[in-house]
């Protein structure tokens, strides 16, 4: 392989893992306070609010069935309006944040539900608000299960970045289809899922070790 | 202490309502160990849930220290909270906290500060008899321990009443006395009000002062424990003294025969 495609491979793999990581902060960073509203508004939540719960998660799953290549064409023009071009791997973060937010609310909904509802209770019956309970008892008691999902959606987003690499955004995904596709380069195309197999096989090791270090029960 | 004036639970599920707790009338002393006790479905744990307001009542007051509960304000219902603890069944520790931080937690949330919050979770866990497993978390405990835990947690706010939901039920024959003891002790030290709900006789018998004992959502019978075991007037009542002496008999006869 030329000292070139080596080049490329490794920009690719920087492309890839900026993409998705960055995605999955800014995901997490919508997606889990969406997750605790509909954890919290549910029926049997701590303050439960049907019509917010029926908002909220009628958002999430419209947005959620939408396919992720459609999404990404469809906001064109809100990806132009915020990071000034539509391509590139910066231009894909912001589709792989829209689609990967409801997503992520929908995990953060499920772990918080595993929290044990004797111990909401117990926190109730010592005088804690709605907010300590959010703040002390869901988050910190779901820590493990949240960290076992952001494994999940780490290798989901990533997916979905490679998916991007056909209408121009960045990274591995990118490469793999200009060259193994586009220039019938197939080892360049078996490198890349090769690569993005590695990338998975990582993110999913070390999440799944430090749960294991993290969850006291 | 607390004074209960007709209080009713309703539980509306689709066309049906069922009524947990009709009509109970209840007064309990400031200092003594009450026993409510009834078989499963008697309505007792959703009563014990009334006292500090984790089920609304439908109607009736609860009143607390002079306070009706019902009328208050959620900001003042978590004040009186704090004085009222609470334990239960299934202990209901947070699982990824350790011992004392657990201990904490009532403390934190009553805006004390970190270090004075600790030195009181030791000292409480020293009174439970548990001070060398601080820094163990839930999961490495027996259930008589977690339950010893709960306790001190329990009394972190210095509480005017303990209550107990099932507090032994989950546990083996001996820890359940070790535990009840460990409540008498704390109710006669600290002057703790103890509020007990269980179905077995043998907790009534070992540690309450009054009773009261449910069937159907109401209250059958109540008054002080010697005169409920002597002269049983109502059916359940008489099968709750009748099991309880089957019981204590035959395990005599086991001790007997060994």
């Amino acid at each position: 392989m030329s000292r070139q495609m080596i080049e490329i491979l490794t920009n690719g793999i920087v492309e890839t893992l900026y993409m998705t990581i960055v995605s999955t902060i800014f995901a997490y960073l919508f997606g889990i306070p969406l997750g605790v509203i509909l954890c919290i508004t549910d029926k049997k939540g701590i303050c439960h609010n049907k019509i917010i719960n029926l908002l909220v998660g009628m958002t999430v799953n419209i947005i959620r069935s939408i396919p992720f290549l459609i999404l990404l064409v469809a906001i064109l023009p809100l990806t132009r309006l915020l990071v000034g071009t539509t391509i590139g791997s910066t231009a894909t973060i912001v589709p792989l944040v829209i689609a990967a937010t409801p997503f992520v609310a929908r995990m953060v909904e499920s772990s918080l539900k595993e929290v044990d509802m004797g111990v909401i209770e117990a926190a109730k019956a010592m005088g804690s608000s709605s907010f300590q309970i959010i703040w002390k008892v869901l988050l910190p008691e779901a820590k493990p299960s949240l960290l076992v999902g952001c494994t999940i959606s780490l290798a989901t987003i990533l997916s979905y970045s490679a998916m991007a690499g056909f209408v121009g955004g960045g990274g591995l995904g990118a490469i793999a289809i200009n060259y193994g596709y586009y220039r019938y380069q197939a080892d360049i195309m078996w490198i890349t899922v090769i690569l993005l197999v590695g990338i998975v096989q990582l993110f999913q090791e070390i999440g799944l070790r430090f749960v294991r270090k993290v969850d006291k029960r | 202490m607390y004074k209960l004036e007709n209080l009713s639970k309703e539980f509306h599920e689709k066309e049906n309502s069922i009524a947990a707790v009709k009509n109970v009338n209840l007064h309990i002393e400031k200092g003594e160990i009450f026993g409510i006790i009834g078989f499963s479905g008697a309505g007792k744990s959703t009563l014990v849930r009334c006292l500090n307001l984790l089920e609304v009542p439908t109607s009736g007051k609860v009143i607390f220290n002079g306070k009706n509960l019902m009328e208050i304000s959620q900001t003042e219902l978590r004040k009186y909270r704090q004085k009222i603890g609470m334990i239960f069944q299934s202990f209901n520790l947070l699982a990824q906290r350790n011992i004392v931080d657990n201990v904490c937690y009532p403390l934190e949330i009553a805006g004390v500060k970190k270090k004075e919050a600790r030195k009181k979770a030791l000292a409480l866990l020293k009174l439970v008899g548990i001070e060398e497993k601080a820094k163990n978390y839930p999961s490495q405990l027996s259930g008589g321990q977690k339950q010893r835990v709960a306790i001190a947690r329990a009394l972190a706010t210095d509480p005017d009443v303990l209550l107990c939901d099932e507090a032994t039920s989950a546990l083996d024959p001996i820890t359940t006395t070790a535990i009840l003891e460990l409540l008498k002790e704390i109710n006669q030290k600290l002057g703790v009000t103890i509020i007990i709900i269980t179905h077995e006789m043998k907790v009534v018998q070992q540690i309450c002062d009054s009773v009261a004992v449910m069937s159907e959502g109401t209250i059958v019978e109540q008054g002080a424990v010697k005169e409920i075991f002597a002269t049983p007037e109502s059916e359940i009542t008489k099968r709750l003294v009748w099991d309880w002496n089957f019981d204590s008999r035959s395990m005599y006869y086991e001790e007997g025969d060994t």
